[in-house]
């Protein structure tokens, strides 16, 4: 498969939130501030990435009736060591996300592509596929932040530009639907373009 | 190249394999992090308690009391102390109250209880309403300084007390008190009661 279409599938066509609804759980919990979908954006992004090169070298040693829980148990090795880096070296960051960061376990975008991508392809296809869903993602959920923080409280990635709260409920968990309603109708235009 | 078969002994020995160098890579890490992760919070702590209390020179982190309320909730005394006078304490207390999850104060008082400073060690409030008692997201949490517990009621206005809420955060606010109170009560209970602070 041509590897450039192979990234680039993550972010407009294939958009793991915006086009397949998968990992809603963060994409809507985590994004009160773009500062918080990016990294939780690059922390899943990790783990996609580790999870598909390991599940591409391992998936012909496994038997295919225990699969499933060996990737499991890939995924899950993955996300915990985020978890203790992120605690050792960005504790604010890391505060701020706080139970997100171990339900990356259960996004279900992670065995997703495990199950359905890695474990199908070769190595290089399987990285690069992990990289695009995982910029695509890491895309969705900072637009989804900036959205929300801008019409929320007035500012852009901590940079107060309007004092006070503005639309408090984009704060809130509607701003996050609405908001994430808006990016899916956004990214069906220019999927039709 | 085949996939292997599933035969119980394959299963057995690639789950094996699989949890067995997970549970290493994890170890590893594990033994990595751990150093960093204990030194932030212990900097969190030490922030917290340099932000609440006036100057000190013992070493505050090993000068403390720890009281148990009930199992797994405990009540933490940490004295400042400059020479021999006891210059105030930090009491750092907890309250169930609040709109979602635990909310943890680091109060500062004077050896009478007077609060001298408060500092939010951990919430899970509503951003934008309920995080207004962070020092960082309003001034709320200020008016609390100079009170002493028995000569204000420490209520939001609502429930008759003398202490602003927060709009639309009543919660929030009420625990934030419900955590004040608990922490002065139990130093009155447990220090004053008991014999001063040696």
């Amino acid at each position: 498969m041509n590897q450039m279409k192979n990234f680039s599938k993550g972010l407009i066509k294939d958009n793991p939130v915006l086009v397949m609804l998968l990992g809603l759980c963060p994409a809507l919990g985590v994004t009160t501030s773009a500062i918080n979908g990016l990294g939780m954006g690059l922390a899943t992004t990790f783990v996609l990435l580790m999870s598909n090169l390991v599940v591409a070298i391992i998936k012909d040693l496994i038997p295919n009736k225990v699969r499933i829980p060996s990737f499991i148990v890939v995924i899950a090795s993955f996300v915990t060591i985020v978890d203790l880096v992120m605690e050792a070296y960005l504790p604010a960051l890391h505060s701020e996300l706080g139970l997100f960061i171990p339900l990356i376990v259960v996004n279900c975008l992670v065995l997703g592509r495990a199950e359905g991508f890695a474990s199908k392809n070769n190595l290089p296809s399987a990285v690069v596929d992990g990289l695009g869903m995982g910029v695509g993602f890491s895309l969705a959920l900072t637009m989804l932040g900036a959205v929300r923080e801008i019409l929320g409280s007035g500012a852009i990635f901590g940079y107060n530009f309007i004092e006070g709260d503005l639309m408090l409920a984009f704060v809130l968990a509607p701003g996050a639907f609405i908001g994430l309603g808006y990016l899916i109708a956004i990214n069906r235009v220019i999927k039709k373009e | 190249m085949a996939k292997r078969e599933s035969t119980f002994i394959n299963m057995f020995l690639t789950l094996l394999i699989v949890s067995s160098v997970a549970a290493l890579a994890l170890g590893g890490v594990y033994m990595a992090t751990k150093g960093p992760i204990e030194e932030n919070q212990r900097r969190v702590m030490e922030n917290a308690l340099q932000e609440v209390l006036p100057d000190f020179d013992n070493d505050i982190t090993s000068d403390m009391v720890k009281v148990g309320l009930s199992p797994g909730d405990t009540i933490t005394f940490y004295f400042a102390r400059q020479g021999d006078d006891t210059v105030g304490v930090a009491v750092q207390t907890f309250s169930k109250q609040g709109y979602s999850g635990l909310i943890r104060v680091m109060v500062g008082m004077t050896p009478d209880g007077t609060i001298m400073n408060t500092s939010v060690l951990g919430h899970a409030e509503t951003p934008g309403l309920g995080d207004k008692i962070e020092k960082e997201k309003g001034d709320w949490s200020y008016q609390f300084n100079d009170l002493h517990p028995e000569q204000v009621n420490l209520k939001v206005r609502k429930d008759g007390g003398d202490i602003d809420g927060i709009t639309a955060a009543t919660i929030t606010a009420r625990a934030f008190c419900d955590a004040l109170q608990r922490a002065y009560d139990t130093y009155k209970k447990e220090i004053l009661e008991k014999g001063g602070n040696q």
